[in-house]
């Protein structure tokens, strides 16, 4: 294993990969908590935890579980992990917790995590599936931060942070459900006229 | 006769908000991933509804008592790893049940039926409904009128999509962009039902 693979797969999740422009999976937390970007960026950490740890686990048992419940396995250590999450930030993070909601025990589904566990966590050793967790994590994370702070910038009017106002009259549909997923549309059609470099 | 009839008029109510006013694909985000993935022709798009109702319906049931036994047992806390499990073993039994018993059913359902198990609507709706406290009959209620705004909103996505093919749209928007710009403009337009009630 060398430096240049390990790189490769980390590499992978931030551009020519990055989900969830390049994979169009993990959608309902892409759409349903980037109206503001802390929320977005609080998501997308808690993916790339569960996301790191699901694939470490399961990249050392994946000579252990058998073929015909692999996804049954895939989804109780994933589950398992979700758990942990949700506690650890009911604890240190409350508030984030009550605004994320929903959506932190559907990460348990989010399609982005089976996907790595039986894409690439089933066929490659611990260290790479680290790599490869952290890699397309950090991707998910930067995109939905991303996502989060253009509909926070275009639907309150202001910089993220701060109490600089950039726009006067603030276009409110982006704060809500439609604009969600046009927002989302607009991203992906720009990320493709920039092309798979 | 007046119990009966403000009976009705709270079922009502709840069907009415949970299909068109809080749909739970365009204003929730729940099942966004299968919301683009199966869309593409009407059948399938019809076959995935049809097979969401079935399901969610029955999950709502099944998940209500687990969540009686979480509590009664005091580990409230595992509950997204048991619904889970509950969901993807009831999916797995419907299928070997409809396998058996209508066939002319399982031929239609059938590849839909695994893809379910990770479609969030499921797990989400579940959750939905313990986090509002909802009685059993309530519940099940709202399970299934979302799961029919689910097939609606599905159904009459397939139908604008089936027109892409025909449509002049700019190359980096073809597919999920242009697909995403027009799920918001379906989700616009089911605001028109927010004065309904």
């Amino acid at each position: 294993m060398s430096a240049a693979a390990i790189k490769k797969e980390f590499v992978k999740g931030l551009w020519t990969d990055i989900p969830p422009f390049r994979f169009v999976l993990g959608l309902c937390p892409t759409l349903g908590v980037t109206d503001t970007m802390f929320k977005g960026f609080g998501m997308g950490a808690a993916t790339l935890c569960v996301l790191v740890c699901a694939n470490f686990i399961i990249s050392l048992l994946r000579k252990v579980i058998p073929d015909e419940v692999r996804v049954a396995s895939y989804i109780v250590v994933i589950a398992t992990f979700v758990v942990c999450v949700e506690m650890v930030m009911e604890a240190f993070a409350y508030e984030l917790f009550l605004s994320l909601g929903i959506f932190i025990p559907l990460i348990v589904v989010n399609c982005i995590i089976l996907g790595r566990a039986e894409a690439f966590a089933k066929k490659n050793g611990p260290v790479l599936s680290i790599v490869d967790g952290l890699g397309m994590g950090i991707g998910f994370t930067l995109s939905l931060t991303a996502l989060g702070a253009i509909r926070e910038i275009l639907g309150k009017g202001f910089i993220p942070f701060t109490d600089i106002q950039v726009l006067a009259e603030p276009f409110e549909f982006f704060q809500q459900a439609p604009g969600a997923f046009v927002a989302l549309g607009l991203m992906l059609g720009i990320m493709n006229l920039l092309g798979k470099k | 006769m007046e119990a009966e009839a403000s009976n009705f008029q709270h079922f009502f109510e709840l069907v009415i908000v949970a299909v068109f006013i809080n749909n739970i694909l365009l204003h929730r985000f729940l099942g966004t991933c299968p919301f683009m993935g199966v869309s593409k022709k009407m059948d399938t798009a019809i076959g995935m509804a049809l097979a969401v109702v079935f399901v969610l319906t029955l999950a709502a049931f099944i998940t209500y008592g687990v969540r009686q036994i979480l509590v009664e047992t005091h580990i409230e806390y595992i509950q997204t790893l048991a619904f889970i499990l509950v969901i993807a073993s009831l999916v797995q039994f419907v299928e070997m049940f409809l396998k058996k018993a209508i066939p002319a059913l399982y031929k239609s359902l059938g590849i839909f039926l695994p893809l379910i198990t990770t479609n969030c609507a499921v797990l989400g709706a579940c959750i939905y409904n313990i986090d509002e406290k909802l009685n059993l009959v309530d519940a099940m209620v709202m399970a299934f009128a979302s799961a029919v705004g689910f097939g609606l909103a599905l159904v009459l996505f397939a139908g604008i999509r089936e027109k892409f093919e025909t449509a002049r749209i700019p190359a980096p928007m073809q597919g999920t962009g242009i697909a995403l710009v027009t799920a918001g403009i379906i989700a616009l337009s089911f605001y028109a039902f927010k004065g309904m009630i």
